[in-house]
C-alpha cells in the first residue's frame, strides 16, 4: 500500500511541467529544438529571479508588490551606465533593486507599516523615479559596450569546440552544444537559485526565514533577529529585482521606465505553485524555480497553438489565462491547507 | 486636558486639505476661479466613488486590489449596449438604460466573485483580489480585442459632463453615493456589522454576525461602485479604452481611504474621511503640477503621503 506516501505541492509541479513539455514536443514542431528552448529560457530569467526573491518574502509571511517597477528602475539605471561598460551597468542596476528593497525594509521594519502597504507606496516611488530618469521615454543601451552580452549572450559560447555543430555529429555532441549555448540569463537565475536553496536549507538565516514566518511572536520570544531577517528578505527581494532590470535592459536594448506591470502577480503565482504557503512558514525554493518554468511554458504553449491556428488567442488572453491559473492554484492551496489541518 | 493624537486622528486630513488651499492661495496663480475647482472635483471623482467602496472593504479588514479592472470591465461593456452592438435595442434610451444598469451590475458580480473567494477559500483578500486585478482588465482588453470605442452619445456623456445647478453631474453622483454609504456605515444595522467584523471576526461571529454575508456584500458594493466609476470614466472621455480605464485605481483609491483616516486592519472608518483623503491626495498633485512638478515626480510625493499617513495611524494606536 501507498501508506505515508503523500505527493508534495513541488513534486505535482515538477510532473505537470514533465507532461506539459512531453505535450509539447509531440505536438509542435520545434518544441524542444534548442532555439526555442533558450528564447524561453533567455525570456523567463527575469521573471524567475524575481520570483526567488518574492518567494524569500513570501517565506517570512510577507508580500512585496514592487518588484516590477523596481525592475523597470533598475532597468534605466542600467542602461544609463552601459556605456561606462557591463561592470558599471552591472553594479549599478543591482545597487538601484538593493536601495529599494533598503527603503521597503525600513519602511517595514522601522515604521513597522503593512508590507502590502510599504511596497505599495515603493512601487510608486520607483516607477515614478525611473520616469523621471528616463525623461518619461525608454533609454536605449550602449552596444559599444559587453553590457547586451548579459542577456543576449550565452556564457559558455567561447569554448564551443567545433565538431558539436558537424554534420553527423552524435547524440552526446547535441547535448554539449545544448549546453553551452545555455544563455547568460538563464545561467545567473540558476546561480541564484542555487544561493537560495543553500541559503534556506544551510544557513542560520534560512532556518530564521522560515522560523519568522511560522510565527512572529514565538520567533521574537525564542530570541531570534525576527527584524534583521525580515530586513533582510526584502533587500534580497530588491537585489533580484534589479538584477532583473538588468537583464531586461540588456535583452531588449533599452532601459524601459514603463516595464514591469503584472511582473509581480507573476512572481507570486510561482512561488504559490510551487508550494510556498502565502501565510509563511513553508516554502520551497526549487518549487519556485518549477513554478516559474510552468508558467513560462504554459505561455509558450499558447503561442505555438496560435501559431498552428487552432485557436486564436490574442496577447490580452495572457493575462486572463495568468489570472486564472493564480485562481486554479490559490483554491487549491486553500482545500490542500484545510485538509492538512483537519 | 488636549490629547494631540486624538486631535489628528479626527482633524487631521481637514487641516491638511485646508493648509493645502491657503498655501495654493498664496502661491498657484489663479487658484481661486472656479474652473479650478470643476477641475479638481471632477478629478476626483471617480478616486471617491472607488474610495467609498474600498472603505467598506477595508472596515471589515480585507482589501479589494481589483477595482480598477472592474472598472475597465464595465467601461469597456457600457458602449456595445447603447450602441446597440450586442443586440439591437428599440431606441437609445433603452441602450442608455441597458449600458449603466448591465456593466454596474456585471462588475458587482464580479464583486461578488471576490467575495465568494474571500469567504469560501478563506484565502486572503489581497491574493483573492488580485485574481480578478490581473484577468479583469484582460477580460476586458478580449471583449474589446484591445481596440479603442469611441462614441458621441451626449445623452449618455451627460452622466460626467451634465451640469445640474453649474456643478458636474458626476460630482451629484459621489456625493449621492457618499451620504448614502456614510448613512449606511454609521446608522444601520449592516454598518455595525461591517466595522464589528473588522473589529474582531472571531468576537462578531460568536455574537451572531452573519459574518461570511457581510463580506460578500462589501465585495459587491465595491464592485458596483467601480462599475459606476468606469462609466464616468468613458462618458468622460466620449471613448472606452480597456486598457486604460481604471489603471492604477487600486493604489489611488487605498490612499485615499488610508488618508483619510480609515484603519488598515478593519474596524474603525470613516467615509467623508475617504472623501477628505481624496480630495488632499488630488490637491497635492494638483499643487505640484500648477508649480511645475513633473507628473512622475508627484508620484514619488504621493508615495510619501501613503507611507505618512500609515505611521501617522501606527503612532496614535502605540
Amino acid at each position: 500500500m501507498m501508506r505515508g506516501f503523500r505527493i508534495s505541492p513541488s513534486m505535482a509541479v515538477v510532473a505537470v511541467l514533465v507532461i506539459l513539455t512531453l505535450l509539447g514536443a509531440w505536438r509542435y514542431d520545434g518544441f524542444i529544438g534548442t532555439y526555442n528552448v533558450q528564447t524561453v529560457l533567455r525570456y523567463n530569467s527575469m521573471f524567475a529571479l524575481v520570483a526567488l526573491g518574492m518567494c524569500f518574502v513570501i517565506m517570512t509571511g510577507g508580500i512585496d508588490l514592487s518588484v516590477g517597477s523596481v525592475a523597470a528602475f533598475s532597468s534605466v539605471v542600467a542602461a544609463h551606465l552601459s556605456p561606462y561598460g557591463l561592470l558599471p551597468g552591472l553594479v549599478g542596476g543591482l545597487a538601484a533593486g538593493l536601495l529599494a528593497g533598503l527603503i521597503n525594509a525600513l519602511i517595514i521594519t522601522k515604521l513597522r507599516i503593512l508590507p502590502f502597504i510599504a511596497t505599495l507606496a515603493t512601487m510608486l516611488a520607483a516607477s515614478g523615479t525611473a520616469l523621471l530618469l528616463a525623461n518619461n521615454q525608454s533609454v536605449s543601451v550602449s552596444y559599444d559596450t559587453y553590457f547586451t552580452n548579459l542577456g543576449q549572450g550565452d556564457l559558455l559560447s567561447f569554448m564551443r569546440p567545433e565538431w558539436v555543430d558537424a554534420e553527423g555529429a552524435g547524440i552526446l555532441a547535441g547535448i554539449l552544444g545544448f549546453i553551452l549555448s545555455f544563455p547568460t540569463p538563464a545561467f545567473i537565475a540558476l546561480a541564484a537559485y542555487i544561493g537560495g536553496a543553500i541559503i534556506i536549507k544551510h544557513t542560520a538565516f534560512g532556518r530564521h526565514v522560515l522560523a519568522v514566518g511560522g510565527g512572529t511572536e514565538a520567533s521574537r520570544l525564542m530570541g531570534l533577529p525576527v527584524d534583521r531577517t525580515i530586513f533582510l528578505v526584502y533587500v534580497i527581494s530588491g537585489g533580484m529585482a534589479g538584477m532583473a532590470g538588468v537583464i531586461l535592459a540588456s535583452q531588449f536594448g533599452a532601459g524601459q521606465p514603463i516595464e514591469g506591470i503584472g511582473w509581480e502577480l507573476f512572481a507570486i503565482a510561482s512561488v504559490v505553485v510551487g508550494g510556498t504557503l502565502l501565510t509563511g512558514g513553508k516554502g520551497s525554493i526549487g518549487g519556485t524555480l518549477a513554478g516559474a518554468l510552468l508558467l513560462g511554458i504554459i505561455f509558450t504553449i499558447l503561442n505555438f497553438e496560435n501559431g498552428m491556428g487552432w485557436i486564436s488567442l490574442s496577447a490580452y488572453w495572457q493575462s486572463v489565462v495568468r489570472g486564472v491559473f493564480l485562481f486554479v492554484v490559490v483554491v487549491l492551496q486553500a482545500k490542500l491547507s484545510k485538509q492538512a489541518k483537519a | 486636558m488636549f490629547d494631540r493624537a486624538a486631535f489628528f486622528q479626527r482633524y487631521g486630513v481637514g487641516l491638511a486639505l485646508v493648509l493645502l488651499v491657503i498655501f495654493n492661495l498664496a502661491v498657484t496663480p489663479n487658484f481661486a476661479t472656479s474652473q479650478t475647482l470643476a477641475v479638481n472635483l471632477t478629478q476626483v471623482c471617480t478616486i471617491v466613488i472607488v474610495g467609498v467602496g474600498m472603505t467598506l472593504v477595508i472596515a471589515t479588514g480585507g482589501i479589494d486590489l481589483s477595482v480598477g479592472s472592474l472598472m475597465a470591465i464595465a467601461g469597456a461593456l457600457s458602449p456595445m449596449f447603447f450602441t446597440g452592438q450586442l443586440f439591437p435595442v428599440p431606441n437609445l434610451y433603452v441602450g442608455i438604460a441597458l449600458g449603466i444598469a448591465f456593466p454596474i451590475l456585471i462588475a458587482g458580480m464580479f464583486g461578488l466573485f471576490n467575495g465568494w473567494l474571500v469567504t469560501r477559500f478563506s484565502i486572503q483578500p489581497i491574493i483573492a483580489t488580485l485574481v480578478l486585478f490581473i484577468a479583469g482588465r484582460g477580460i476586458a482588453q478580449v471583449s474589446t480585442n484591445g481596440d479603442l470605442q469611441v462614441f458621441k452619445v451626449p445623452e449618455f456623456q451627460s452622466i460626467a459632463i451634465g451640469r445640474v445647478l453649474g456643478v458636474p453631474f458626476q460630482v451629484w453622483i459621489m456625493l449621492v453615493i457618499v451620504i448614502v454609504s456614510a448613512f449606511v456605515l454609521h446608522k444601520t444595522v449592516f454598518g455595525r456589522q461591517v466595522l464589528a467584523v473588522g473589529g474582531n471576526e472571531a468576537a462578531a461571529r460568536l455574537s451572531g454576525v452573519p459574518v461570511g454575508r457581510v463580506k460578500f456584500l462589501v465585495y459587491f458594493v465595491s464592485g458596483l461602485c467601480s462599475g459606476v466609476a468606469g462609466l464616468i470614466v468613458i462618458a468622460m472621455n466620449s471613448a472606452a479604452d480597456a486598457n486604460l480605464i481604471g489603471l492604477g485605481m487600486e493604489l489611488d483609491a487605498i490612499a485615499a481611504v488610508v488618508v483619510g483616516g480609515t484603519l488598515l486592519s478593519g474596524g474603525r472608518a470613516t467615509i467623508v474621511g475617504t472623501l477628505l483623503g481624496a480630495l488632499v491626495i488630488q490637491l497635492v498633485r494638483y499643487t505640484l503640477l500648477a508649480n511645475g512638478v513633473p507628473d512622475p515626480a508627484a508620484l514619488v510625493v504621493k508615495a510619501g503621503l501613503i507611507v505618512l499617513a500609515v505611521w501617522l495611524q501606527r503612532q496614535e494606536q502605540a
